[in-house]
């Protein structure tokens, strides 16, 4: 296998895009990156698209964009993994090049979920689980789910709502700073806590939006990312997992004295081993991490099951906010899922848009110095779950070529 | 959005086309003329057991006659030893509540019911259970309060599923 390397990013304006379709939204972004990359569509070998769908008027997404974008007569597929969709994306197109199938891949996440109505949208999320013995007869939706952990990890370890309350402080101060964000307001614990159930104990506050967006990434093979760039950001390692479709069926929160996503944990080991990180205390390889907090709980949950901290520990970690930029490991520099957007199949490309961003010490001349993470270790991490924890990407990014 | 299909078909009379103005972003947005109704069907041959059962007041779990495994939701197939042979065991009932949630923002199709909580109950028998808790004060559930789990007509479809009920 060969080492791969981003080398070209680009984002559009996350947020309700009724001023473009699906193929224009994704030429955002995919512009951005080939100019950042000094490419042209031509030299795009492949197009991987992640794109979850349902709720947007095409069928085919891979084709749409692949035309309007100039990459055909290109070899082009769309992937799907829930929220964590286009880290798939990026997992496959990563492979392609590291098996030496292409020599330039690009990964393309895009959603355009205002092209149905909000309760339609709600409807599609919540049958993301098992959808007969979930949703049929019991209507759960995407928030219920993660309530159903919040509800696990206050009765185990007296979270409260207040705790929740501060990340989602957290990720609007990040937001507001970042001009690519959906919701560029600052608030305060109090607007969260006094804003109305979504699914008890999770409120409006706690909960991500839906929204529209694309991020595009393009990478090569070590060659060929050496004369495209002085500062490839090479893969250092994908760890993927999948959990079970059933939630009753999951027994790190139902059965154990704490909370979190198996899945997570699975994939998180597998990337470390391919990086050689030790799983415990693993925040110490990294400068920064984008984790997945579509729900405030989802945040607290991931810094546990990363093994940033030991199991109930992430509460501690909330109410000395080390996670803000300075802290043990600052996370959601550009205001995560939870106030930047959460645009299903685009989240995964997202994350990995401003980590190489970061890496590369560009992040702070897009959303200002108090936002760029310092560099030092030269590593940074994408922790992507898709559904429920039914899906779960993690990457590790690396300013070092991986070692062999 | 039904309002912006009613704008639309408007438009479509007085202008010939079917764009109507978003009323937030003042952007033009074309209404689709087609509509998807869209119900699923899905096999239930090999647990139409469970359904029968419910119809006679019994939950079925399923548990695999060669190693023992046991299923829920009931399945016909054990990826373990590749074999489709199973027990058919009903219920007790008996269980202890592990999490629960009430849904109040409810997706289209659920939108003509009151808010409703679900919660994940570990039964007696070994195997967990999804279902939607009927409590009079939700201020009353308790971390591992004990619930039975019982057939019940689902109102106003008036069709048999299941649900947990305080112990």
């Amino acid at each position: 296998m060969r080492d791969v390397a981003i080398v070209g990013v680009g984002h559009s304006k996350f947020g309700n895009r009724f001023d473009v379709r699906i193929d224009e939204l994704a030429w955002e972004a995919v512009s951005e990156a080939l100019k950042d990359a000094s490419l042209s569509a031509k030299d795009m070998e492949f197009l991987v698209v992640g794109c979850s769908g349902g709720w947007s008027a095409e069928s085919l997404p891979a084709v749409i964009c692949s035309e309007y974008c100039g990459t055909l007569p290109k070899g082009s597929m769309r992937v799907e993994a829930a929220c964590a969709t286009s880290s798939a994306a990026l997992a496959v197109a990563y492979n392609l090049v590291a098996s030496g199938y292409v020599d330039i891949a690009l990964a393309l996440g895009v959603e355009k979920m205002y092209e149905s109505p909000t309760p339609v949208q709600i409807e599609f999320i919540g049958r993301a689980g098992n959808y007969f013995w979930e949703f049929e007869n019991f209507g759960m939706t995407f928030p219920g789910y993660y309530a159903l952990h919040a509800t696990s990890y206050m009765w185990k370890h007296g979270l409260k709502e207040e705790d929740l309350a501060e990340l989602a402080v957290k990720a609007h101060h990040y937001a507001s700073k970042n001009p690519k964000a959906q919701f560029r307001k600052e608030i305060d614990v109090e607007t969260v806590m006094q804003s109305r159930y979504v699914a008890w104990p999770l409120k409006l506050f706690d909960c991500c939006p839906l929204t529209d967006g694309s991020a595009a990434l393009i990478v090569a093979s070590e060659s060929v990312a050496k004369k495209i760039t002085d500062t490839p950001v090479w893969i250092g390692g994908i760890g993927a997992s999948t959990g079970t479709g059933n939630l009753s069926k999951r027994d790190l929160f139902l059965k154990l004295e704490y909370s979190g996503l198996e899945s997570a944990v699975e994939a998180a080991k597998q990337a470390y081993r391919q990086t050689g990180i030790s799983y415990d205390n693993a925040a110490k390889h990294f400068d920064v991490a984008s984790v997945h907090d579509c729900f405030t709980i989802a945040e607290l949950m991931a810094y546990e099951d990363l093994g940033f901290c030991a199991r109930g520990e992430g509460l501690k970690l909330v109410r000395e906010k080390q996670t803000y930029n300075g802290g043990l490991i600052p996370v959601n520099l550009d205001g995560g899922l939870k106030a930047k957007g959460h645009p299903i199949g685009a989240t995964g490309c997202s994350m990995i848009y401003s980590l190489t961003k970061q890496l590369r010490q560009e992040y702070g001349k897009i959303a200002g110095k108090e936002t760029q993470a310092t560099i030092k270790k030269g590593k940074a991490l994408a922790h992507n779950i898709g559904g429920t924890g039914h899906y779960a990407y993690v990457t590790i990014l690396s300013l070092e070529r991986p070692q062999k | 959005m039904s309002d912006m299909h009613e704008i639309s078909k408007k438009n479509i009379k007085e202008k010939g086309l079917p764009i109507v103005e978003e009323p937030k972003s003042k952007l033009p947005l074309y209404i689709s003329v087609r509509e998807l109704p869209l119900r699923y069907q899905f096999g239930t041959a090999k647990i139409q057991k469970f359904f029968e059962g419910l119809k006679e007041g019994k939950i079925y779990m399923t548990r695999c006659k060669k190693c023992g495994q046991k299923f829920f939701p009931p399945q016909g197939d054990c990826p373990n030893c590749l074999e489709s042979n199973m027990n058919w065991i009903p219920l007790s009932g008996e269980g202890e509540l592990l999490t629960c949630t009430m849904i109040v923002v409810k997706p289209s199709t659920y939108a003509h019911y009151d808010n409703y909580l679900v919660g994940i109950a570990q039964m007696k028998e070994g195997v967990r259970v999804l279902g939607w808790l009927k409590i009079d004060d939700p201020a009353k559930i308790k971390p591992k309060m004990k619930v039975h789990l019982t057939t019940v007509k689902r109102e106003p479809e008036h069709f048999i599923t299941y649900e947990f009920v305080p112990a």
